[in-house]
């Protein structure tokens, strides 16, 4: 454990001397993370330098190898590094669909040309990337996707649309699930490719969401060039490669931590009387999703550790996608209900203009994105129970 | 915490399993219930625990235990879970064991630990009194008389008390129903004048007592653990309860979904396997979920125990709170996926369902707990 404790001592040095003093408070709304990009404006001067500096480190990509822009730390360092972080309360230097989603896919599916195409861009926030993978006719049922990719000697000739496409109006890149063969079952013929959102033909367009807000698009291709030398792993093999990349997602999904635990929100919008929340049965259903925030992440701790470095955790990223995305929704819920009608203002200085009414919309999304509960509790059934018929 | 077993631990862990599926599965259970047995588990079986270590795990070496530790008891325990194996185990290799040992006196370990690691006493902890656990709630009293004390009062859900040698009695000896301090903890000799033990056969089969006391002397040397502050000592023996009866559910209630999966990929009805239903496949996977929460759980609060972690009071509860919750869960869904035949007496999953019913009661339910936490947590 010797050298683990001395990087420990290092990171928590580094940290110290390198993290500017406003990158050490939670993300306070969506706008606060930094996103990357062709176009990004740093929404302060620490916002940059926080990033320049971790990407120095290759902390953006901790696990990442060195030549491809990481840090080459493995599992447990990686751990470390999460766990000082979040100890100073550092913000995530870089929200990224390439770190969190494309990245593993090219790391395993990739040739070492493409790797080292892709990769550090990504990692020095400099190409911002949107995932292609839903449309209107394929949501759930992602394999019946329709948007057609031709074989045209040189390039990919690519028409169709997509849709929930998240920042695809803001990303510089899109990798994208297109049917390059319609003879087999529904899960063949389907590649991954990769191609420029300037690419001529490509057009986003924003969609307003319960929340007010309009991060995500839908996408439309028409005549869409889109070179050979893009298509990730072999031509009919997108299938698995996206479900490769889901597993990454449904991780990343499942991780996402709450920022400040729930019971001290309620007791600062609520007030304590005699030392407690004043509605008792509120206090009972807090007190029962503190449990299971810890319960989860003491799961998540465990699975990692169990997960053999470097290996993805399979199935059982189904469970924690599942579960930690209810349990979200269900913080977002009674954090809704401790604040009563304070938490009601969509418009206003003193609500921050809705900030946590927006929130709680937003968290309907998570057992959304990235596969339903329903989807997830199916593949559960299937791989992991091993029920018939799932 | 990475709460994943070492090596040590995965080879005690397998020879737990296959000790306990072996010498006591789920029919001995039925024996003896259908036998009327007058203990209400083996004497033998208990004997070839200690023989196996299990009777000391948490007993010193110096004491004739193997001194394994909370993650090594709750491993065993949760085998017992497993296979719904009734025995002394928590009432004295786990409660007795642990009182003694942080707060006996030299004299006291030196009498009682090493006839705890042999199997050749049994010790039950006489804490409740009414229907729920309320430690501070405490109403029997142990006023001075002479050198000692004079017990009186009614306690209840004394687990194994029925057949215990002696008997680790929380009483006040200061201060009021309600107050944390003012209570004290003293070894009791069920043989006493003015001891009235009762048995009480719960739902699960398993025994309790309730115990009367009339005006039982007690001498200055029965006090365990220092006078007025008995709350201390038990706050150690109440953690590793918890631990134990949580690690304990967590067998119980992870066999009773594997009964139940199992029944799914079985049953036929519509000319399907029951399994095929999207709205079981669904409440399965979902219990599913919350069973690995448990497990880690579980591991997290033993874990916390070992280490004496400044969070094993808090980790404990939460663990038990989320346990009794859960198993409650699996045990219900057990019995509605089975249908009918979940209702006879014939299927074990109602037993599951029972013991379930009384572990989950044990040292405070999932309210208990979720209240305790909420004042502890400061909201
Ligand atoms: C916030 C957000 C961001 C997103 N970002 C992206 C993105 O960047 N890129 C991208 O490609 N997509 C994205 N998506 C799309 C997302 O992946 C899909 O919305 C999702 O897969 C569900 O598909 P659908 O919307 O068509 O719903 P449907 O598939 O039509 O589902 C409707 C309902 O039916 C249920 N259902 C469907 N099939 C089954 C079944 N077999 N068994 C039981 N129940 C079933 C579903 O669970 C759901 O409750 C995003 C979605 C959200 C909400």
């Amino acid at each position: 454990m010797g050298h683990l404790d001395d990087f420990r001592a290092e990171t928590r040095a580094w940290l110290e001397e390198n993290c500017p003093e406003s990158m050490r408070t939670p993300f306070s709304n969506d706008g606060d993370a930094c996103w990357g990009g062709r176009n990004w404006t740093f929404a302060s001067d620490d916002q940059k330098i926080w990033l320049e500096r971790c990407v120095a480190k290759g902390y953006t990509a901790p696990t990442w190898d060195e030549k491809y822009g990481g840090a080459g730390l493995d599992r447990a360092q990686e751990r470390i590094l999460r766990q000082e972080m979040k100890r100073i309360n550092a913000r995530l230097p870089l929200s990224s669909f390439g770190i969190w989603m494309l990245g593993p896919a090219l790391l395993k599916f990739g040739s070492e040309e493409q790797k080292l195409k892709y990769l550090p861009p990504i990692t020095r926030g400099e190409i911002r990337w949107c995932q292609g993978y839903s449309e209107p006719a394929a949501g759930s049922d992602l394999a019946s996707l329709a948007t057609k990719a031709e074989d045209k000697g040189d390039h990919f000739l690519v028409n169709g649309q997509k849709v929930w496409t998240s920042y695809a109006d803001k990303a510089d890149w899109i990798f994208c699930l297109v049917r390059t063969d319609n003879s087999g079952t529904k899960h063949q013929g389907i590649s991954f490719v990769l191609f420029d959102m300037e690419s001529e033909g490509v057009e986003a367009r924003p969609i307003k969401l319960i929340s007010g807000r309009s991060p995500f698009c839908e996408t439309f291709f028409e005549n869409v060039k889109v070179p050979k030398e893009n298509l990730v792993g072999e031509l009919g093999q997108g299938w698995t490669i996206a479900k490769y990349l889901l597993t990454h997602e449904r991780e990343m999904i499942g991780e996402m931590e709450a920022p400040r635990p729930l019971s001290e929100v309620a007791a600062q919008t609520m007030g304590l009387v005699d030392g407690k929340l004043p509605d008792s049965l509120l206090r009972g259903k807090i007190a029962e999703a503190e449990i299971d925030d810890w319960a989860f992440k003491m799961t998540m701790g465990r699975l990692l550790s169990e997960a053999k470095a470097g290996m993805s955790l399979g199935a059982k990223s189904s469970m924690l996608k599942y579960y930690g995305t209810e349990l979200n929704k269900r913080r977002l819920e009674l954090m809704m209900d401790a604040a009563g009608q304070d938490g009601l203002e969509w418009e206003s200085d003193r609500s921050n203009d809705g900030q946590l009414a927006r929130s709680w919309l937003r968290t309907k999304g998570n057992s959304i994105e990235g596969g339903t509960s329903e989807v997830q509790l199916n593949i559960i059934s299937k791989h992991i129970l091993q029920l018939p018929g799932a | 915490m990475g709460l994943v077993l070492n090596e040590d631990e995965v080879m005690l862990r397998e020879s737990a399993e296959g000790f306990f599926a072996d010498k006591a599965p789920v029919t001995e259970l039925r024996k003896l219930r259908d036998g009327n047995d007058e203990t209400g588990f083996s004497r033998e079986l208990w004997k070839e625990m200690a023989d196996m270590g299990f009777a000391g795990i948490l007993v010193p070496e110096e004491h004739g235990g193997v001194d394994m530790g909370y993650m090594a008891a709750g491993l065993v325990a949760e085998q017992m879970g497993r296979n719904l194996t009734a025995s002394p185990f928590l009432s004295t290799a786990i409660l007795a064991a642990t009182a003694l040992r942080n707060s006996g006196t030299p004299e006291q370990q030196a009498a009682w630990l090493p006839k705890i690691a042999a199997g050749d006493v049994i010790m039950a902890l006489a804490l409740d009194e009414g229907g729920k656990h309320n430690p501070r709630g405490t109403t029997v009293t142990a006023k001075p008389s002479g050198n000692g004390f004079k017990i009186s009062g009614h306690k209840a859900m004394v687990v194994d008390g029925h057949v215990a040698d002696a008997l680790i009695v929380a009483a006040r000896t200061s201060g009021e129903p309600g107050d944390a301090d003012g209570i004290s903890l003293f070894i009791v000799d069920p043989k006493s004048k003015g001891v009235d033990v009762e048995r009480t056969i719960m739902v699960d089969s398993r025994n309790a007592a309730r115990v009367d006391f009339d005006e039982v002397e007690v001498a200055g040397d029965a006090l365990l653990g220092s006078l007025d502050e008995g709350m201390d000592a038990l706050g150690t023996v109440l953690n590793a309860g918890r631990a134990a009866v949580a690690a304990e559910l967590l067998g119980t209630s992870d066999q009773a979904f594997q009964i139940t999966v199992d029944y799914l990929k079985e049953r036929k009805q519509f000319g399907k396997i029951i399994g095929e239903f999207q709205a079981l496949q669904h409440r399965a996977s979902h219990l599913y979920s919350e069973m690995e929460l448990c497990r880690s759980a579980v591991l997290a609060a033993l874990t916390a125990m070992d280490a004496n972690d400044k969070n094993t009071s808090l980790y404990c509860a939460m663990a038990k709170a989320k346990l009794g919750s859960v198993a409650k869960l699996a045990g219900v869904e057990g019995v509605q996926m089975h249908g009918g035949v979940g209702m006879t007496d014939e299927y074990d999953i109602g037993l599951y369902l029972k013991r379930i019913r009384v572990a989950q009661e044990l040292f405070g339910d999932a309210h208990y707990h979720m209240d305790q936490i909420a004042s502890a947590m400061n909201y």
